[in-house]
């Protein structure tokens, strides 16, 4: 059964809907925790395996020295740093610090553009 | 005691386990910067430190309860057919419970 039965309008034009930068920083923080929760058993494997003896430690190690994983892990620093930018954002506005609109639209374009700019630091350090 | 993790909990835990992490993020970043552990032994010594470990533990505490409170959120949002909804709680439920246990033994064996 739908959770909502009445007859509210629905809006779903996704080309059409107005995006402002900090309903992009939410949404964003929302689809990096996704992509978090699925990277995380693939660090307990690494954690696990680089524990194994110095056998495992370098299978490990040579298992990061491959272009794919590489561009995964750029990819799961990116939506580290703004998960976390995103999240220090939430826990200051809770404490009423940049809520008022102007502040938060300047901390939510601080977010989007940290994220990117560690991945671009991660990206320099390991191509 | 309320034993669910809903509303004003959800948030809260939310919230400190999110600080927990970030401080042992930004520990672990500054020590793998300042001191890198270039070899097995000392990465494994490096672990094996108690304090270590045990923070350790706590972090994937903290990430695996976050995980549950956020992904359950999503599900919650997006997937509204309640038979669906239930497998997919069920399957996260599962598959954070697997991981906990998973890095319960490493740490086990660490010491073992």
């Amino acid at each position: 059964m739908p959770v909502s039965s009445n007859r509210r309008p629905v809006f779903l034009n996704l080309a059409k809907i107005q995006m402002p930068v900090g309903s992009l920083t939410s949404i964003t923080h929302r689809v990096t925790g996704m992509l978090l929760a699925v990277g995380v058993p693939f660090c307990i494997y690494l954690l696990d395996l680089s524990l194994q003896g110095p056998l495992g430690y370098g299978q490990a190690i040579a298992t990061l020295d491959n272009l794919w994983v590489k561009g995964m892990l750029i990819l799961l620093i990116w939506a580290l740093a703004h998960h976390l930018l995103a999240g220090v954002r939430h826990l200051l506005s809770d404490i009423d610090i940049g809520s008022q609109l102007p502040a938060a639209r300047r901390s939510a374009w601080i977010v989007n553009l940290g994220g990117v700019g560690v991945a671009l630091l991660a990206a320099g350090a390991l191509l | 005691m309320r034993t669910t993790v809903t509303g004003l909990r959800a948030w809260l835990v939310q919230r400190v386990t999110a600080v927990y992490m970030l401080l042992f993020i930004l520990l672990f970043l500054a020590h793998a910067i300042v001191d890198p552990p270039h070899s097995y032994p000392a990465w494994r010594a490096w672990l094996m430190n108690s304090g270590v470990s045990i923070a350790t533990g706590v972090f994937f505490a903290a990430l695996l309860a976050h995980a549950w409170v956020g992904v359950r959120d999503v599900i919650i949002d997006y997937v509204h057919p309640v038979a669906l909804r239930v497998c997919l709680l069920a399957l996260l439920g599962f598959g954070l419970a697997a991981m906990a246990a998973w890095v319960m033994r490493i740490l086990w064996m660490l010491h073992g």
